[in-house]
């Protein structure tokens, strides 16, 4: 069956997106920078390496326990430049509103852009904003671009996946999606979840801080975990091989999946990092991403592997093995 | 307890592994009746851990999977008219028609709205007294005792804008059919818990007896579903055929005489089309004729041309367990979980979904 | 064939109960489960309904079977 429209589907982070993204915008646009597919692309300009993306952000609802629609779109555009080993220098914001929008529903959203702003370290420093009538867009959409420098020396990116290396995740999955799911409606159930929307980019200098050998770092945001580490596999060429019982899953966050039947290794986050280095450096990087307030949690999740290029493994408890591929469409709920 | 994360427990379910291991001399075919359960065994690799013996193939257990393309043709056509709100479980929003589905004429401009509870359909049809809103039914004898509780406080409530369209499936029937086939292999059920919660175990009773097959019925978890198959093994290897209930905490063998009845009261058995078994009779569930001013085919005009499934589908047979996703031409090349097929590559817990997500 | 997580009772009003596990809460109808339960058990919860009250004496009492015929080796 063919369709000639843009589904949900297509903005789920999962193999649809990736599909639209392969088929229609690479080839337009084609060159080396957007070719590598990475969170920001790198280039050299007058001697500076400086990494420059762009997100937009469309989350519904725009508040939610443990952030908004602003503080997302500030930490997303930092985590992005600050996964390619990029100090993050300055944000560029712009809004598409609906019309009839509260001004106090934005200047609340302000007010956690310029928090999360402060705590990152980065200044806005330009922006633009469009009203559009009633229904054209859902309330308020935000893009952030970002532009940022890269330390001498170092070159992280998801094609430098090596077998042998460790793989470490800062803290628990899920938390993200399942906060927003738990606030749609038709689903709205009550819950102690919180997004864990977080700037990352002070953790990752921490991170650097310990040496220049860290291959990849990449936060798991829509996909999840699962999606994120089958992009790295597919860019590196190499067999991911991760172990279910060392991932890090709160117990609400678990009951919260059972419930909607869902899988939390494919939900999004937005406060975590995964960080692929050599085995010998992984004690030293865990011990240093478990000081800061967003690593706590970290733990060695696994490890690449020669054998299985392209693919992601689940051991599972009991055992077994388990394919992870990348997420399809959207994750729906479901009662079956 | 939590009567959860006990049964996730790594050292018993080693024990049990060899256990099974020990145990199973005989080379056996076991069904896996239920699609949560198919969902289960590749979640937690169970196939790789036990021995060479035992084959665990997939049933046909799952209500997405066996609903007709003409059922969700239905549906897509329900959704085209003006002033109607779909609403549904999550599950059935992708599953393709022969030309379209939910998700694409949602995509196309209709009101398509996923619930995770019927109640919270009435509650969208309270809330939007100007719109029709449909409740697209699935589910076997688990969910269908839900769908006849919203109708009755529906009646009491005297709403006039809240409509179901039934795909209900009922298991006995679907079973007897298969057993009837003549080209099943199979030494033993694993029975479905959250079926058996409602039913009890009366039907599987009457399978025991009349083909000598032995059955269990099992929880999610992976040590649920480890010490079934250790039941299940010591069974076959003694040469008995009882049905046991290994899912206990969650289920008897009497099943739930309230919800039965809160079912039979609003709903009567009817034949109905099963995507790779055909029509089986009764083996749906139609409003009784003091509820049908809640029947949407009754209100709407629901004709649809009859369906045509892809000549290469496999679905038929992979549901009846006589063929395994890999033995599909169409698997992995033409069908795929985001250009699905067949029904059993649509739903998350249809087995060709679950051999193409999980399977190495 | 049917999702279904067992979810504590916290709160009945009328047929309405609200069940909670590991912190999400939820309000679920009761017209299906018999015995009626009461709060601090356990039932099972589906698609918003809860359809059984777990016995939690023959739960423990199972588990405990197995973890005891599973270390005299079967």
């Amino acid at each position: 069956m063919t369709f000639d429209k843009v589904l949900l589907d297509h903005g789920g982070g999962g193999r649809a997106s990736h599909e639209l993204i392969e088929r229609v915008f690479v080839p337009r646009f084609q060159n080396p920078f957007l070719k590598e597919m990475n969170d920001s692309a790198v280039f050299d300009l007058n001697g500076a390496n400086l990494a420059f993306t762009t997100d937009s952000y469309v989350v519904d609802p725009i508040f939610f326990p443990g952030g908004d629609i602003g503080s997302l779109a500030v930490c997303g555009t930092v985590n992005d430049l600050a996964m390619r080993g990029a100090k993050p220098y300055y944000l560029s914001v712009g809004f598409i509103m609906e019309e009839g929008f509260p001004l106090k529903d934005l200047e609340q959203i302000l007010l956690s852009m310029e928090r999360a702003a402060q705590e990152a370290g980065v200044q806005i420093v330009t922006g633009d904003t469009k009203v559009v009538p009633k229904g054209a867009v859902d309330k308020i959409f935000i893009n952030t671009s970002g532009i940022g420098l890269i330390p001498k020396g170092f070159n992280i990116a998801g094609q430098n996946a090596q077998p042998g290396d460790a793989v470490l995740l800062s803290g628990t999955l899920g938390d993200h999606g399942l906060t927003i799911l738990s606030k749609r409606e038709g689903l709205a159930f009550e819950s102690s979840l919180k997004s864990d929307a977080a700037p990352l980019n002070h953790l990752v200098q921490e991170i650097l801080s310990t040496g220049p050998e860290i291959h990849v770092l990449r936060d798991p945001t829509r996909g999840g975990l699962a999606t994120t580490l089958n992009e790295i596999a597919g860019q590196s060429q190499v067999g991911i091989e991760i172990w279910e019982e060392t991932i890090p899953i709160r117990d609400s966050v678990s009951a919260a999946s059972e419930i909607l039947g869902l899988d939390p290794l494919y939900v999004a986050n937005e406060g975590k990092l995964v960080a692929i280095l050599p085995q010998s450096q992984a004690e030293a990087v865990l011990a240093v991403m478990k000081k800061n307030p967003y690593g706590q949690d970290a733990a060695l999740i696994g490890e690449v592997k020669a054998e299985n290029p392209g693919k992601v493994v689940l051991k599972t408890i009991i055992g077994g093995k388990r394919l992870l591929d990348m997420l399809t469409g959207e994750q729906l709920p479901r009662i079956c | 307890m939590k009567h959860l994360s006990e049964y996730r427990d790594k050292e018993l379910a080693q024990k049990l592994i060899a256990a099974i291991r020990d145990q199973s001399k005989r080379p056996i075919r076991l069904m896996e009746v239920c699609g949560t359960h198919t969902v289960s065994i590749f979640r937690h690799g169970i196939r790789q851990v036990l021995p060479p013996t035992i084959q665990l193939i997939s049933g046909p257990g799952c209500p997405v999977c066996v609903t007709a393309t003409e059922e969700i043709d239905r549906a897509v056509k329900l959704a085209r008219n003006p002033g109607v709100m779909i609403t549904t479980f999550g599950d059935l929003v992708r599953v393709p028609g022969s030309q379209s589905s939910l998700q694409m004429e949602r995509a196309s401009g209709a009101d398509v709205r996923m619930v995770y509870s019927t109640f919270d359909a009435l509650k969208l049809a309270r809330e939007n007294q100007n719109k029709k809103v449909i409740f697209l039914a699935i589910g076997f004898e688990t969910t269908a005792p839900t769908i006849a509780a919203a109708v009755l406080e529906a009646k009491l409530l005297g709403l006039e804008n809240y409509f179901i369209l039934s795909a209900h499936k009922l298991l006995p029937p679907a079973l007897e059919v298969l057993l009837n086939s003549g080209d099943l292999n199979l030494q033993g059920f694993i029975y479905p818990g959250h079926v058996t919660t409602i039913i009890g175990t009366g039907a599987y009773e009457q399978v025991a007896e009349k083909y000598h097959l032995p059955g269990v019925v099992c929880g999610f978890e992976p040590v649920d579903i480890l010490e079934t198959i250790l039941m299940l093994v010591r069974q076959i290897e003694q040469g008995q055929a009882k049905v046991e209930i290994q899912y206990k905490r969650g289920s008897s063998a009497i099943g739930n005489p309230k919800a039965l009845n809160v079912l039979n009261r609003v709903f009567v058995p009817c034949d109905a089309p099963w995507r790779g078994l055909g029509t089986i009779p009764d083996s749906g569930l139609a409003l009784r004729p003091e509820f049908r001013a809640f029947a949407a085919e009754d209100h709407f005009d629901l004709q649809v041309p009859p369906a045509q499934d892809h000549p290469g589908c496999a679905c038929g047979e992979v549901l009846r367990g006589i063929k395994t996703p890999l033995q599909c031409l169409l698997f992995r090349t033409a069908c795929r979980p985001d250009s699905p097929i067949g029904p059993c590559m649509v739903s998350t817990e249809g087995t060709c979904a679950a051999y193409f997500k999980y399977n190495e | 064939m049917c999702l279904a997580v067992p979810m504590e009772v916290k709160k009945i009003t009328d047929n309405w109960a609200v069940v909670e596990y590991e912190g999400t809460r939820r309000e679920v109808r009761l017209d299906l489960v018999d015995p009626k339960p009461e709060v601090g058990d356990y039932v099972i919860i589906h698609a918003g309904f809860a359809l059984h009250r777990i016995d939690e004496e023959e739960a423990k009492e199972n588990l405990k079977y197995w973890k005891e015929i599973l270390n005299k080796d079967i």
